[in-house]
């Protein structure tokens, strides 16, 4: 990671610190010298905007902690302390409830971005995945989070998805027991999920690290999706990037600061404005949009714990994505039949989103059940036979040649 | 050929895609549309009317506090920024018509006083169920955060004021209930609670059922989002700033990436 740095501390204090840990080497090489290749576009800014997200979300979280009581009698009325009472409150919880949103949107377009350019492909497998365990901890994260509002989509939501480790054969009772500390939803639950929603951020900072980490051995993939061939390819980190991604990273917050400001409650279901009631089951129970695509695939099948392996399968084929993908071509742009998929995919994606906010009957259940056998078979069958009979366009020479002559890469760039 | 193919299927995915949500209005014909109202509070410039924060105030505790409570909003909320802006002696007088019970005092007793700025909002029933026996069984919900607790909350909360009628022939009401266009299954335990001229208005505007209608509402609006004012203003100061900084930032960017191109 310090492997690209001639860094040399000059002050006393510098040097001192130096020899004895060499963290500003450290920093130097993985943040300042770092040679990053010229050619990335603005959707490799999502990076540095998902870090962005993560450090909202952990301050606006420990703020909002120290007014939130984890009771079930309490926490509904300490969140309207905080909208009310507390200086400022309204607006650190509408930025952490947005910011979740925020975080997702994000996380889904740097997917995308990978899925569009191969980012995954050899030498990239490992920082995929560990992109992945972070998505995954980040569902986690948001779900325990929206349990813990205390509202009747709090409460149902969280009666369902507790309720699918029910249908695991012979440990599913005995892990719902755990999972609850009794049986139902009830005080217990909102204790544990509370724990564990102020666990899990640094469990993602963690794996967060790890991922970076992993992209420093062989660098970041490009919009060419070609190897770096040479210093004229590339560019330091600082201030090219460090520069472009601020930038980028304003233009979220700008629209971050929409949603808070103007539209805070826009992306959150109206029920949750009434307060957790065992009693009375709200007529549409629906998680938060960045779940619904799982949701919808988790209603279509008509078997419950077949419908939670669906949709256990629908996340971790994402893990086997660097295997199924069997064409050595990295970016969709010279791969004409891909980046078509590629798009129907994306299509799929949002209709899957779309029927899980609906009530799965009539229409709704068919459209859903097409999508889902859409979705597995973009990964089981497309992807993996797409590789075999593709023929991909050629490759540009390098990374600096089609950047310094325009007219040869044509629409491409 | 096989370029072609993929275009066109994915044109129909498109177009199947753009057809469900008409498919969805067909079928959700739970009540009525809703009566859209022009909120002074809607908009990135919305601000609250007091006159109409204060009449709306008169009705809820005139006609609605009989049975529902608004119990996350103290007294002293009346008087500050942004909402109706009663005085503070005004506000002393509103809280002292309520009764709370407070203690232990020095000897071990609970006492009854009347209620001061500090305190919630007085509650029309101790409980639940007290609130149930009054009623015929039905709860009548607390309405703090009504506007925020349904879909279109402020147009919903006035079309279902605005939706009591006669019940259409063949229509059979269970015992208790009542017609209202707006409430979803048309059948609402709660009776028309205003009419026209039911309220008298201290500013003098006539007390129509419409005007009252939409005066609570917005009283309620503000119950729901006390602080909507402050959003709106300091969210137009955070969208300044940033979009000076972005053009700042835009411009040191392609300044720094100049020698690249």
């Amino acid at each position: 990671m310090s492997g690209h740095t001639e860094f040399q501390p000059t002050s006393a204090p510098a040097k001192w610190l130096e020899r004895r840990l060499p963290i500003l080497s450290l920093m130097h090489g993985a943040a300042i010298a770092f040679p990053t290749p010229k050619n990335l576009n603005y959707w490799w800014t999502f990076g540095g905007i998902l870090m962005f997200c993560l450090g909202v979300q952990i301050i606006t979280g420990v703020i909002l902690v120290m007014h939130y009581t984890p009771h079930v009698d309490m926490a509904f009325a300490s969140v309207e302390h905080i909208m009310r009472d507390v200086n400022y409150g309204w607006l650190i919880r509408y930025i952490h409830a947005n910011g979740a949103s925020m975080f997702f949107l994000a996380v889904y377009i740097h997917m995308f971005r990978g899925l569009y350019y191969g980012s995954y492909k050899e030498p990239r497998e490992l920082i995929w995945i560990l992109g992945m365990v972070s998505y995954l901890l980040m569902t986690a994260a948001a779900f325990f989070g929206y349990v813990l509002v205390w509202g009747q989509m709090s409460f149902w939501g969280a009666t369902v998805i507790t309720n699918l480790f029910g249908a695991i054969p012979l440990v599913g009772d005995y892990l719902l027991a755990l999972l609850w500390g009794g049986f139902s939803v009830d005080n217990p639950t909102l204790n544990r999920l509370f724990s564990l929603h102020y666990l899990v951020p640094f469990l993602i900072a963690g794996v967060v690290v790890l991922h970076i980490w992993a992209l420093h051995v062989p660098g970041n993939n490009n919009p060419l999706g070609i190897d770096v061939k040479g210093p004229q390819d590339t560019v330091t980190f600082h201030p090219y990037y460090t520069m472009k991604d601020t930038f980028a990273v304003v233009m979220f917050m700008l629209f971050f600061a929409l949603f808070v400001f103007y539209a805070p409650n826009m992306l959150g279901e109206p029920d949750n404005y009434i307060e957790a009631n065992r009693l009375s089951t709200p007529a549409h129970i629906v998680p938060e949009w960045y779940l619904l695509p799982f949701y919808a695939i988790l209603r279509s099948i008509p078997d419950k714990l077949l419908g939670v392996i669906a949709m256990g399968v629908a996340i971790f084929v994402l893990f086997l994505v660097p295997w199924l993908d069997t064409s050595k071509v990295r970016s969709a742009r010279f791969r004409p039949l891909y980046k078509q998929f590629f798009w129907i995919f994306l299509i799929d994606a949002l209709i899957l989103g779309y029927i899980g906010a609906k009530p799965a009957e009539g229409m709704y259940l068919l459209a859903g059940r097409i999508a889902t056998a859409y979705y597995f078979a973009h990964f089981f069958i497309i992807m993996p036979i797409l590789g075999l009979v593709e023929t991909p366009k050629p490759l540009p020479e390098s990374i600096s040649k089609p950047v310094l002559g325009h007219a040869a890469s044509g629409k491409a760039a | 050929m096989k370029h072609k193919m993929q275009i066109k299927l994915r044109s129909t995915l498109l177009a199947a895609a753009l057809a469900l949500p008409l498919a969805g209005t067909a079928q959700a014909s739970e009540g009525a549309a809703l009566k859209h109202v022009d909120w002074s509070f809607s908009g990135p410039f919305g601000t609250f009317d007091r006159a109409q924060l204060k009449r709306g105030f008169q009705v809820y505790k005139e006609v609605c506090a009989a049975c529902h409570s608004i119990k996350y909003v103290s007294y002293r909320n009346l008087s500050e920024a942004g909402g109706p802006q009663f005085s503070e002696a005004e506000v002393k007088a509103i809280a002292a018509a309520g009764t709370v019970t407070d203690g232990p005092n020095a000897d071990g007793e609970m006492f009854e006083r009347p209620a001061e700025p500090k305190d919630r909002i007085v509650k029309p029933f101790p409980n639940d169920n007290a609130a149930r026996a009054a009623n015929n069984g039905a709860l009548p919900p607390d309405l703090s955060l009504m506007t925020k607790a349904r879909k279109n909350g402020p147009d919903y909360l006035y079309s279902l004021l605005t939706g009591y009628g006669d019940a259409p022939e063949g229509v059979v009401l269970a015992d208790g209930m009542n017609y209202n266009h707006t409430f979803p299954g048309q059948q609402i335990a709660m009776p028309a609670p205003l009419s026209d001229d039911q309220v008298t208005y201290e500013d003098g505007t006539a007390a129509s059922l419409d005007q009252m209608a939409q005066d609570v509402t917005a009283f309620l609006m503000w119950t729901a989002e006390p602080k909507l004012e402050d959003r709106h203003k300091l969210g137009f100061k955070v969208i300044i700033f940033l979009s000076i900084l972005a053009g700042l930032l835009f411009a040191t960017y392609k300044r720094i990436w100049k020698d690249q191109h």
